[in-house]
């Protein structure tokens, strides 16, 4: 593969089969170092599979990811995670189970570095280490406005809680490439308002590119740098959202049917 | 924000920590110090069912940590128990090694032998694991029974008490205070692992397998280890029971046992360190009592038998835990936390 220093993950050709099913077809796109890009289809066009193929969660049958110019097509998901690479569920996964602080240093797992037994002894290495990452979530938490449910359990946090929970996990892993599965689905204005401006200011704070899958037209106009079109399994279209809007088979597609 | 002011190193550590206040520490330290008289006071008999509801919560918090925390089942706790028991036996008996020393080899052998059972973890869930978990209870029994030249086969094994100088575990009293100790300090270690890095990756496998690989734990690494630390318990529960009865056989692990003590971690409320404390605590006080009750019983009204009380024991065990999953499933704990909760008046309570 040609190697730029641009990009910072490379998608070739992948294609995802499921029995009959063809969820994604030769589907192509590069993700440059400083943009989001806003992955927009119908329903079933293979948006969330592209996305669990970048995370190692579904396995292609054909094409290649590189990330940061590594091959990362047949690792393991959780390897994926320790290169850097963070998302968030359309159904939101997170583990209910535990507090919104407590599921946040769940994510700092990759970048924590005590065994067990340092975990046992708990004075010394393992305390150092949670004071110190408990700093790091204290600061996703802050900017995340969430202070006040951080000793909450999240399995009884209400929907929009619970995704800005998700989203303050996946920071929490310290990314450097975001993936966002519809963080707006479900919420009302207000609440899809504040999200957008959390992934800004995650996008500005944070210096990493982000691959935002989203319904709401709107959101994804103004805050995308970049589209790409899905359809079938198929990238139909990609350009910036200008030239989405005047793309005749797009606004056939999917713009059109609403 | 109900952080506490100040320092936020020092803050944080103070949020950390089990004991937030000095109240805390006094109530803990003075409760500990009342238990460490008991021998002063209290006979043989008292003293070995205090003995033998240490080696059961020991036991039970590692069945806490597989099950409760990283949401494994295992139905052969019992068995690895055996293990240990035997890890000392052999040990100790036939290759001279200090009966001290093995207390840490029995912990690491039957961590390792947990470890094979649990492997199947990696591919299967919930029924599947439950069987092979379930195997381990029958396969380990029987090698232990067959392998007599090493163990007694079904006769048994006797196991010299530990010593040092003049104290030697043989008397309860002494037995007690190694039994205190150790009961202290793998409850300890139980909390500690679990408001850690490793057992915060348990309780993500157990609440969403899926989200949890794909935030960076290795499933199987994970899985692996609490098996591994949850049977490292159950050996050195087994060393404790060796220490106990001194003379071990391979009925004394039993399935029943297996399924009581993760009835033990549901009724304390999985999950909680605390909780299977009380679940072990609470559920060995109650068979103690129906043991009892049913050789009164049976004494009582010859012609029923003790036998018929016995079984008649088992239901309502049966029942408590049934009732405790429909009413209360998160369990004793739970209650406790209600209880303090409606007595805490501190400024600093959340
Ligand atoms: N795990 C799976 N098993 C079988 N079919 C799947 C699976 N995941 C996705 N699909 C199929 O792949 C297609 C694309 O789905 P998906 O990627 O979820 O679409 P989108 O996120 O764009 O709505 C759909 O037809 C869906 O039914
Ligand atoms: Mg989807």
């Amino acid at each position: 593969m040609e190697k730029s220093d641009n990009v910072k993950l490379k998608i070739e050709n992948i294609s995802l089969r499921f029995g009959g099913v063809q969820a994604l077809s030769g589907v192509s796109l590069d993700l440059r170092e400083r943009e989001i890009l806003g992955v927009i289809g119908p329903n079933g066009a293979g948006k969330t599979s592209l996305i669990n193929s970048i995370s190692g969660f579904y396995r292609p049958q054909e094409g290649d990811i590189y990330f940061e110019g590594k091959k990362i097509t047949r690792l393991a998901p959780d390897k994926i995670a320790e290169l850097g690479i963070s998302r968030t569920f359309q159904q939101i996964e997170l583990y209910t189970g535990l507090t919104a602080l407590d599921n946040l240093m769940a994510a700092r797992h990759v970048r924590m570095h005590t065994n067990f037994l340092d975990g046992a002894i708990f004075l010394g290495r393992a305390q150092r280490e949670e004071v110190q990452h408990r700093r790091v979530v204290e600061d996703i938490i802050d900017l995340l406005e969430i202070e006040g449910i951080r000793k909450k359990v999240v399995g009884a946090l209400p929907y929009g809680q619970r995704k800005r929970v998700e989203l303050g996990r996946a920071l929490a892993l310290e990314p450097k490439l975001l993936l966002l599965d519809e963080p707006m689905a479900g919420m009302n204005a207000e609440e899809k308002e504040d999200m957008a401006r959390f992934i800004l200011d995650v996008y500005d704070e944070k210096n990493i590119p982000i691959i935002l899958i989203e319904h709401d037209m709107g959101v994804v106009m103004d805050i995308c740098d970049r589209l790409v079109v899905l359809e079938f399994g198929r990238k139909i279209a990609e350009g910036t959202p200008d030239e989405i809007k005047m793309n005749q088979q797009v606004v056939k597609a999917y713009l059109g049917g609403d | 924000m109900a952080m506490i002011p100040g320092d936020f190193s020092q803050s944080y550590e103070r949020d950390i920590a089990i004991f937030r206040t000095k109240t805390q520490w006094v109530v803990m330290v003075i409760g500990l110090a009342i238990m460490l008289t008991f021998p002063l006071f209290m006979s043989n008999y008292w003293l070995s069912l205090f003995n033998f509801i240490f080696v059961t919560v020991i036991a039970v918090l590692g069945l806490h940590l597989v099950t409760g925390l990283c949401g494994q089942i295992s139905l052969g706790q019992s068995a690895l128990m055996c293990v240990g028991a035997y890890t000392v036996g052999v040990l100790s008996v036939k290759f001279g090694i200090s009966v001290w020393a093995c207390l840490p080899l029995a912990g690491l052998v039957t961590g390792l032998i947990g470890m094979i059972f649990g492997a199947p973890a990696l591919r299967v869930k919930e029924f599947y694991l439950a069987m092979s978990t379930l195997a381990a209870q029958f396969i380990i029994v029987w090698v232990v029974s067959h392998l007599e030249e090493w163990t007694g086969g079904q006769l048994g094994m006797y196991v010299p008490p530990a010593t040092i100088g003049g104290f030697s575990s043989a008397s309860p009293s002494n037995l007690f205070y190694i039994g205190f100790i150790l009961t202290i300090v793998m409850i300890a270690v139980a909390k500690n692992i679990q408001r850690t890095r490793v057992g915060r990756a348990f309780i993500a496998i157990r609440d969403n397998d899926i989200a949890a690989e794909v935030m960076g734990i290795n499933l199987f690494r994970y899985k692996l280890l609490a098996f591994f630390i949850g049977c490292f318990f159950a050996g050195i529960a087994g060393w404790m029971w060796a220490m106990y009865l001194q003379n071990i056989n391979p009925s004394q692990f039993t399935l029943k046992e297996s399924l009581w003590m993760l009835g033990m971690v549901i009724v304390g409320g999985m999950g909680s360190t605390t909780g299977a404390v009380m679940g072990a605590v609470f559920v060995r006080g109650l068979d103690m009592i129906a043991d009892y009750a049913s050789a009164w019983a049976g004494t009582v009204f010859p012609t029923i038998g003790e036998q018929a009380f016995t079984a008649f024991s088992l239901i309502i065990f049966g029942l408590v835990i049934v009732i405790f999953l429909i009413y209360e499933p998160r369990g004793l704990y739970h209650r406790w936390e209600l209880f303090k909760a409606s007595y805490r008046l501190h400024p600093y309570a959340y």
